[in-house]
């Protein structure tokens, strides 16, 4: 197939045949990070501009590293260093980023909606690298290929997503991510956690965290975080995590052969004990390997791919 | 100056509805006379008393619909402090535009209206420069901060129609039981922003389905119903005027029908976007369908429209609440609350009358009657009265464009609508401020 597309922006705007195409490029392209010389000239001559509104190790020094290995030019920038902090706006900041030339704008925003507010208004391309508590694309992306590589196939697995669902956009992308390539998921968390109409999504809500791990297949544990305390969310990270921490006495009511996935950062003894998280059902590292690959495969599709070649 | 108003249907709801000729001397209505009834009746011959004047000037209203002036009551003119976003004199010709003759301007300006200074400034500014007869709504509390009252006695001397700490609840019961107290006794109605901060702190959107796929935070229609529970709960406590402001979930208007029905005195507003929209408009992070409260769901919408339609909602004011591009070109968060609806109310009020909600006596009286009754001004079409009339085109079509609005906010939902109907006069003390009869 032909990848026409100009943004990564979320999962609903992406086709189960598009998400499949994304994934089957970056297995070919994993094998790049596996040589001795981890280069390929690709996308030479291209320049990726990370704009980071928020804090990220992950995400962004997986960009970065993508960005390098496909040859392309990489520069990041982050709120602190930024415009921003003089009181520039961000459609400002991203019209003088634009007006540069770049080929790729990857962003991550605190609001919901600001990687489409630009993708709108640039004619760069735009990969959301996380926007408020809407979506985060290219994690989910990866999640799906990590479950795949070890699985082998995501339609008909049982997928149980447990912690904070309100605020996170992992929980988002990847109830629509693997709900559209066929996965059951299965949301849970402490009520004040779910947010309202989720359903909608095409998930169900598990009435509690052993109730969602039963018989799943794969288990992705979310970050519960402190200040949560603060809007009376939770009453504290004891009870979280004996209510709805993962442990392996809780693990046992899950399959056999369960995949144990995060996001991270982890926070070890509270949404999972450090015997899971290191245990040999956890695939959390190969999360991150494979993060690599997918975001090269991304930057590859929407600067190198089809679309680029024949305009200016 | 004698000016002709002739041939339209006038319609005073409850008053008049026919064939009517108006004639109008120095600002005043010197003469009625009704020559055919809507109703199909005849009306009784009567000689031609128009006959021995001479009128300068003749507006032919065959066609149209003339009615008593409209009067928005929420309205956000804010002058002084934020002349960048809109002032007087380009907000009343936005009102005028749209078939206002009279408006309310609410207090949040920088400074408040909090003191006769303020007061003054507007009324005068408005005598300058205003196209339309301007109201001051003075604050509840000093500032707007919820902590102390205002002097309601120097206020209303200067001129205020009302008091209201609109953009701002008042938190604290304690103060909004002595401010309707205090307010009872200068007959001034009581504008109530409801809201309790500590439910919709955070939140952008109607909670719901909708923010949850988009990812931003909700705020719970409780969040307003509460507070109109509880003041409904004082004003039964104080018997004085409550005025609920831009009402938008199914829950207060349920309370305000039970408030009327125990006869308490509580009267109630809604915006046309309340009625006309849903939380989906702010698909695509659409900031201009950003305001407070929230759009709401499909059911609330509905709510509303049975609220105006068995007279639980007694009013259809605008929350006209212009900003720049600073405001609303940003992210969906950071993008500040409410839109204009000043040049679009009419247009949208009218096709509740075609959807058969409400008639079009029942719009009038949403629009001009009962905000003229709630604030205690003189608005019928009769003789002696001061001539403030609006004249409305049922027929004509056209599309909202924002850039030709007269308003120097475009913060709109409603770009692009197609429309039927509109304000194309809009005489204020016998001069006609607006004129569109011929486009």
């Amino acid at each position: 197939m032909q990848f026409e597309r100009k943004d990564i922006l979320d999962m609903e705007s992406l086709s189960a045949e598009e998400i499949t195409f994304i994934l089957d490029t970056a297995d070919q392209l994993k094998e790049i990070s596996r040589r001795p010389v981890k280069k390929v000239p690709t996308l030479r001559g291209k320049t990726v501009v990370l704009f980071f509104y928020e804090p990220s190790t992950r995400t962004r020094s997986s960009f970065e590293i993508a960005s390098k290995r496909l040859s392309a030019d990489s520069i990041s920038i982050s709120s602190s260093s930024s415009s921003m902090v003089k009181g520039e706006t961000l459609i400002d900041t991203a019209r003088n980023l634009e007006a540069m030339n770049p080929d790729v704008i990857v962003i991550r925003h605190p609001s919901a909606g600001a990687p489409h507010m630009l993708a709108r208004l640039l004619k760069t391309s735009v990969i959301n690298a996380g926007d408020g508590m809407h979506a985060h694309p290219t994690q989910t992306l990866l999640d799906l290929m990590t479950v795949r590589e070890k699985k082998g196939y995501i339609k008909g697995l049982r997928i149980a997503i447990i912690g904070d669902i309100s605020h996170s956009r992992v929980a988002r992308s990847d109830s629509i991510g693997f709900t559209k390539m066929g996965a059951d998921v299965v949301l849970a968390g402490p009520l004040t956690m779910i947010p309202k109409g989720i359903e909608s999504l095409g998930v169900t809500v598990a009435g509690n965290s052993d109730e969602a791990v039963k018989d799943a297949d794969v288990i992705m544990m979310l970050r519960i975080q402190k200040e949560r305390q603060k809007s009376f969310l939770y009453p504290s990270d004891r009870e979280y995590s004996k209510v709805f921490g993962l442990n392996a006495e809780r693990l046992k009511k899950a399959k056999k052969d369960v995949l144990i996935m995060h996001p991270g950062p982890i926070n070890r003894g509270v949404e999972i004990s450090s015997e899971v998280a290191d245990g040999p059902y956890s695939i959390i590292l190969d999360q991150v390997t494979n993060g690599v690959s997918v975001r090269m495969a991304l930057l590859f599709l929407v600067a190198g791919g089809v679309r680029n070649v024949n305009t200016d | 100056m004698l000016t002709l108003i002739k041939g339209g249907r006038v319609l005073d709801p409850g008053k008049i509805d026919g064939i009517t000729d108006i004639l109008v001397k120095d600002g005043i209505i010197i003469e009625v006379i009704t020559k055919a009834l809507s109703s199909g009746k005849s009306k009784k011959k009567s000689p031609e008393p128009l006959k021995k004047y001479k009128a300068d000037t003749i507006i032919d209203a065959s066609g149209k619909i003339v009615v008593p002036g409209l009067i928005d009551m929420h309205v956000h003119l804010r002058e002084p402090g934020q002349e960048y976003k809109e002032t007087i004199e380009t907000g009343t010709l936005a009102a005028a535009a749209g078939g206002f003759t009279g408006i309310c301007a609410m207090p949040n300006t920088i400074p408040v209206n909090d003191n006769r200074q303020v007061t003054e400034y507007i009324l005068n500014r408005a005598k300058e420069v205003g196209k339309v007869n301007v109201y001051p709504v003075a604050a509840i509390s000093m500032g707007l901060k919820g902590k102390s009252l205002c002097e309601y006695g120097d206020l209303k001397e200067a001129g205020a129609v009302a008091l209201s700490d609109d953009g701002k609840p008042v938190s604290n019961s304690r103060l909004m039981r002595r401010a309707m107290e205090y307010a009872k006794g200068f007959g001034l109605p009581i504008i109530s922003h409801c809201e309790v901060n500590e439910l919709s702190a955070g939140g952008v959107m109607n909670e719901g389905i909708v923010a949850t796929r988009m990812g931003l935070a909700g705020i719970p229609n409780e969040a307003e119903s509460i507070m109109v529970a509880r003041d409904i709960a004082l004003c039964e406590l104080t018997g004085a005027h409550l005025h609920i402001a831009h009402v938008s979930t199914s829950q207060s208007v349920n309370a305000i029908r039970e408030a009327k029905r125990k006869g308490l005195p509580v009267t109630a507003e809604t915006a046309p976007h309340y009625f006309a929209l849903t939380e989906e408009a702010v698909s695509g992070y659409n900031t201009n369908a950003k305001m407070s409260p929230p759009l709401r769901s499909a059911f609330d919408r509905d709510a509303v429209r049975e609220g105006l339609a068995d007279g639980t909602i007694d009013v259809i004011a605008t929350d006209h609440a212009p900003h720049s591009s600073l405001e609303k070109d940003v992210e969906f968060d950071l993008a500040a609350n409410g839109i204009v609806g000043l040049e679009t109310s009419v247009s949208i009020g009218l096709r509740l009358v075609e959807e058969g909600i409400i008639t079009l006596s029942g719009l009038i009286e949403k629009m001009s009657c009962n905000p003229a009754r709630i604030l205690g001004l003189e608005r019928n079409i009769k003789k002696g009265n001061v001539a403030d009339i609006t004249i409305i085109d049922p027929g004509v079509v056209y599309t909202v464009d924002s850039s030709s609005f007269c308003s120097l906010g475009r913060n709109t939902p409603f770009e692009g609508w197609k429309m039927k109907g509109k304000a194309v006069l809009t005489m204020v003390g016998g001069k006609v401020v607006f004129d569109n009869m011929m486009v």
